[in-house]
């Protein structure tokens, strides 16, 4: 399996399709496991690992998932290609940096990872598009049992499911969704909705951004507490009280910009578009900047209804030369994902510095963002 | 400004995070990041530097008492000192070993919770099954009692009794 075979489109998650998809880009769950009669993996010599990498590969490579399965060897991948895998959520930053024996087991239409020596022995993870929660619960579960029948799980009556840190112990489930909220940011209220997600007992973070400013606006928040609450319950919570809420916010937002505040709003779309059409360098967070704001134009255009001058410009977009379509939610993420630095590269055949990367970036967003007259 | 783990080298990343209603910053150094496994671009999860943070908190002794202090787990050879350090556990009998120790730390981190409620492997014998399945009931339980909720009550301690 070749990364290039997928490094030019973007994953179905990221599609920007899916339930509540104007604010919900994706939902994923992960579970922490570890086999039973090894040490965790802080302990473990190189050789337990291998051990433990080689039974663990042996038992989620022929499962049954609807899809064909690939693996990476990710402590014998070249950095770059350990990052492209963290630019697409297949691997997370930490496995990407840990050492000794370990490895994924990606499906590939990229809904289904299996890390294994993460920092823990198994750590499983379903990523759907759009707000998909109960879908991705059902999933990982069968997923779960699936390798349940064939080895044994560190569990333990009173504690559940046992992990390596005890931040994850019980059910060892991690329920995320990862949410665009530039009209928060615009209308300053970033705050108001850390709050709302701190009164919830909620994990936020900035997502495709250096440091704790988003300049993506996209947030991930999950939830903390892995022990003493059904992964049901957890789920459920998540559907029907906390997305409903949050969503609710960044609507909210969005309709002040839209009656109270056009010109920031138009302002911001404009210069969006003049920019990604026009530069010539750009660099990584600019582009995630900017991008941002073509998507909340097309999102108020096809979920509110919103047509101000500057989204009417940019509903008037093409997506390509070649294309016939109109942009689309879809071209943007593509956009978004395939200028990140490690998908550049890759897909451009070798590494490059920063400057020849900024480049290129601003020649396949421009190329995509031809006003055709 | 000063690495709040080394304090040696000047701090270049500034993490924020929400945990539990309480903000935290952490101020590093690249060194101490990577070491970390902090990512310069922030793609580690609140959990895991949770679990770096709660690594350095107060003393041994201050957090588990001077008898757990020197307990050593006869599987891995794990110590709390390590906890402290690593921030993660040796082996899965630790749970077992180091129960009392742990407890404390497991409640701050689960927001209260010391006991598991949910999925439980196919393959246990059928009495830890009931175990499992008669505590996630009583705290059911409880959470009706909480919310004045009596009918619900009724009907889980009628489910309790089947199982006892
Ligand atoms: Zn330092
Ligand atoms: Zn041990």
């Amino acid at each position: 399996m070749e990364l290039t075979e997928f490094s030019h489109d973007i994953n179905e998650w990221f599609s920007g399709s899916g339930p509540l998809a104007d604010i919900v880009v994706s939902s994923r769950i992960r579970l922490a496991r570890n086999l039973a009669g090894h040490r965790f993996l802080n302990s473990c010599s190189n050789e337990e690992k291998a051990e433990i990498l080689e039974k663990l590969k042996s038992v989620l490579m022929p499962l049954d998932l609807g899809d064909k399965v690939f693996y990476v060897s990710v402590d014998k991948e070249p950095e770059l290609n350990r990052n492209f895998l963290v630019e697409r959520h297949l691997i997370s930053r930490h496995h990407a940096m840990a050492t000794g024996p370990r490895g994924a087991v990606i499906a590939r239409r990229e809904f289904f990872t299996a890390m294994i020596n993460e920092e823990d022995h198994l750590r499983l993870q379903v990523l759907k598009a759009g707000c998909q929660l109960r879908a991705c619960a059902e999933q990982i579960d069968r997923i779960d049992s699936q390798i349940e029948g064939r080895v044994e799980y560190a569990f333990n009556p009173r504690f559940g499911y046992l992990t390596a840190c005890p931040t994850n112990l019980g059910t060892g489930i991690r329920v995320s969704v990862m949410l665009h909220m530039p009209a928060l940011k615009l209308t300053n209220q970033i705050e108001k909705f850390m709050n709302a997600a701190k009164d919830m007992n909620l994990a936020v973070r900035g997502l495709f951004g250096e440091g704790t400013e988003a300049a993506s606006d996209l947030y991930q928040i999950s939830n903390q507490v892995t022990l003493g609450v059904s992964e049901k319950h957890i789920v459920s919570e998540f559907e029907n009280v906390i997305i409903p809420e949050i969503v609710e916010y960044e609507k909210a937002a969005r309709r002040q910009l839209l009656t109270n505040d056009t010109d920031t709003l138009d302002d911001k779309i404009a210069r969006a578009m003049a920019l990604l059409q026009n530069a010539h360098l750009i660099s990584s967070q600019e582009a995630l900047f900017l991008l941002s704001h073509l998507r909340l134009g097309l999102n108020m255009h096809e979920h509110m209804g919103a047509s101000t001058p500057a989204i009417e410009r940019l509903c008037a977009l093409r997506a390509s030369t070649k294309e016939q379509d109109k942009l689309t939610i879809r071209t943007i993420n593509r956009l978004f994902m395939l200028t990140l630095p490690a998908h550049l590269q890759v897909n451009y055949g070798k590494s490059l510095d920063a400057t020849h990367r900024d480049a290129l970036r601003a020649k396949i967003i421009r190329d995509a963002l031809t006003q055709q007259s | 400004m000063q690495c709040q783990i080394c304090q040696k080298r000047t701090a270049t990343i500034h993490l924020t995070e929400i945990q539990n209603g309480a903000r935290t910053e952490l101020h590093i150094c690249e060194h101490c990041a990577s070491e970390q496994g902090i990512a310069t671009h922030s793609q580690m999860s609140i959990n895991e530097l949770l679990s770096h943070l709660l690594a350095v908190q107060p003393s041994d002794e201050e957090m588990f008492g001077p008898a757990e202090k020197d307990l050593v787990c006869p599987t891995c050879g794990f110590t709390l000192d390590r906890l402290r350090k690593e921030g993660t556990l040796g082996c899965p009998a630790d749970y077992e070993v180091f129960e009392q120790a742990l407890l404390p730390l497991i409640e701050r981190a689960q927001g209260g919770k010391t006991s598991h409620c949910g999925k439980v492997p196919t393959t246990l014998p059928t009495d830890t099954k009931k175990f499992v399945e008669l505590s996630q009931l009583r705290q059911q339980l409880e959470e009706a009692v909480h919310d004045e909720d009596y009918e619900r009550a009724a009907e889980l301690r009628d489910k309790m009794k089947q199982l006892e």
